[in-house]
């Protein structure tokens, strides 16, 4: 299996001479299973540059898993060139977004509105196909399955475990580690607590022993004290996410977007000295996410 | 009704109680806080938890959509925090504030049902049924599972009252004048009483099966489990203490429902201590939500 950053940036686009070798597109991750099968995580204006490597092997059959609906995760699908092209397959995957009623298609059919843009999803030549997926349930993409696990963000987000020739790789999305919403003090605090516990436990044990776990680590943990409930991770969780599920490597993804490339450095290099690799057990490597590097495993 | 046959004849009916209460506003005090609460970005989640939980069409609205089969989850979310868990709270504030905007509930409706001491007896029975199953006495009940049951035991009550108006209202006089207690007369007349009803809607949306069954039991089969017998305790001694009774009116020859909290009212008394917390709690809340 293969896996190739396509964009690892948050909330949007910062395109510039800071972010160069990290890179400025928002999130889109490209997977290939053994057998040569293309799996999408996310359609940030990543997808785009996807796009353009796709053209020298059209018609292609693209699996798209959104994590869920949030801008920076489908502003690039609009632009994902293969739905304009005749004799290609879209598939795409994701949640049922309960607050508005709708199936996933909505991530299409409300950006591809007259106001905003100048196709209908309705003239689209490519065969374009819509499931919404349910958590724990495997959906089978060829020689691989893609599990979703419900996770924590102010939108309903799937994160997707891809196992392929039992080799597994696990995308978080935008994931925060659940917080107690009751004050110690409070009578509902040591029930919540619980409740969190047994979450999370699911989730560690969804996660379990993954090859590559690529996850939400947006802030430090100084920034995250004013930042709790916004939904995502820190450095700091998402290596510990990383350890109790027993993940072998971890990518750090999801930049801040006024972080510059020399900053990212610097907070990834403090990062390491306080997590070395050789300390925690099983987790051989931790690095950062950027556009156009390429993992296999 | 619990038999295939008998369910498939009552389908037309049923889908349309279903249809009405997906339409049905909740009740004035939590939609004007709901609202109030969201236009604050910071509000607390614990705030906004709070209103819901006392809200009985707020619950089962959020409880409906999040156990219907599009997010299949392994297991039924049977308490408001838990659908927090889940869904987010962000999630779970847009639910709310879409079923606020529906509108409000009105206070009188054509079947004279008292709309405000069904609120207040639906919030005394559950946060009593909560005590209830952190009791020994309960055995091995989830205390969020019995403030949920106890909430929503009478919902079927409301439901009839708002959606067959004329038929409740003859409930309702037919009761009061023969001094018999609500549920035989609405199987009577109505052809259902409000626990089959308010069973029926929760099976339909997917409830856990405890919850459901406790809905549909808490009058002919009380001590059936322990979910069943704190809510149907509850009931009984809410409507005892005369909080938000509506016309089910406590008789003095009644016996206790169930007899794992003691035989008689008076050992029942002895063993949980002084209920006034939880009556002035609720009195209070219909207070502030007149």
């Amino acid at each position: 299996m293969k896996v190739r950053f396509w964009g690892v940036r948050g909330s949007i686009p910062v395109p510039g001479e800071h972010t160069r070798r990290y890179g400025g597109n928002t999130t889109c991750i490209e997977i290939r299973t053994d057998g040569g099968a293309l799996i999408i995580l996310d359609a940030g204006t990543g997808i785009y540059q996807l796009a353009q490597s796709l053209l020298k092997e059209l018609p292609v059959s693209a699996n798209v898993f959104i994590t869920h609906s949030h801008w920076d995760h489908i502003q690039g699908l609009p632009f994902f060139i293969p739905i304009f092209v005749p004799g290609c397959s879209v598939n795409i995957y994701g949640a049922h977004d309960i607050v508005a009623s709708t199936g996933i298609e909505r991530v299409m059919d409300v950006q591809m509105q007259y106001s905003y843009f100048p196709v209908r999803e309705a003239e689209l030549k490519a065969r374009m196909q819509y499931e919404d997926v349910q958590p724990g349930v495997p959906v089978t993409i060829a020689d691989a399955t893609v599990t979703p696990v419900m996770l924590n963000h102010p939108v309903v987000d799937f994160g997707y475990r891809i196992e392929c020739n039992g080799k597994s790789v696990f995308f978080t999305g935008d994931h925060e580690p659940h917080q107690n919403i009751y004050r110690p003090e409070d009578e509902g605090f040591d029930a919540y607590r619980q409740m969190i516990e047994a979450r999370t436990a699911d989730i560690n044990t969804a996660i379990g022993n993954v090859d590559l776990l690529i996850a939400d680590s947006s802030y430090t943990a100084k920034e995250y004290e004013t930042r709790v409930g916004w939904g995502h991770g820190t450095f700091d969780s998402s290596i510990a996410l990383a350890r109790a599920a027993g993940a072998k490597r971890l990518a750090c993804t999801h930049h801040e977007p006024t972080r510059s490339d020399d900053e990212l450095d610097r907070v990834f290099a403090d990062v390491l000295q306080r997590f070395p690799v050789g300390d925690n057990a099983g987790l051989s490597e931790i690095f950062l996410a950027r556009e156009g590097l390429e993992v296999h495993l | 009704m619990t038999t295939a046959a008998a369910t498939n004849e009552q389908a037309p009916a049923q889908q349309r109680l279903v249809r009405a209460v997906e339409k049905m506003p909740a009740f004035p005090k939590a939609v004007q806080q709901v609202l109030a609460l969201c236009r604050d970005i910071n509000c607390p989640p614990r705030d906004l938890v709070g209103v819901i939980e006392h809200d009985p069409v707020l619950t089962v609205k959020l409880l409906r959509v999040i156990n219907s089969a599009s997010y299949g989850l392994p297991n039924k979310v049977t308490s408001v925090n838990q659908a927090v868990l889940y869904l987010g709270i962000n999630t779970v504030k847009n639910l709310a504030l879409a079923f606020a905007m529906i509108g409000v509930l009105p206070a009188r409706n054509a079947a004279g049902f008292e709309v405000q001491a069904y609120l207040v007896h639906s919030v005394a029975t559950a946060a009593l049924a909560r005590y209830l199953a952190s009791r020994p006495q309960a055995g091995e009940v989830d205390p969020d599972d019995a403030y949920v049951a106890g909430l929503l035991h009478d919902f079927g009550k409301v439901v009839m009252a708002t959606h067959l108006p004329e038929e409740y209202r003859n409930v309702l006089e037919t009761a009061e004048a023969e001094g018999v207690p609500l549920h035989v007369v609405e199987r009577r007349l109505i052809g259902a009483d409000h626990a089959e009803v308010g069973a029926m809607l929760a099976r339909h949306w997917q409830f856990s099966p405890a919850l459901v069954s406790c809905i549909g039991n808490h009058h002919e089969n009380p001590d059936m489990d322990g979910l069943t017998a704190c809510v149907a305790l509850a009931n009984q001694l809410t409507r005892r203490a005369a909080v938000g009774n509506g016309r089910h009116v406590f008789h003095p020859d009644e016996v206790p429902v169930t007899t794992r909290f003691g035989s008689e009212f008076a050992s029942i008394d002895i063993a949980l201590g002084s209920l006034d917390s939880i009556w002035s709690t609720a009195r209070a809340y219909a207070e502030s939500a007149k």
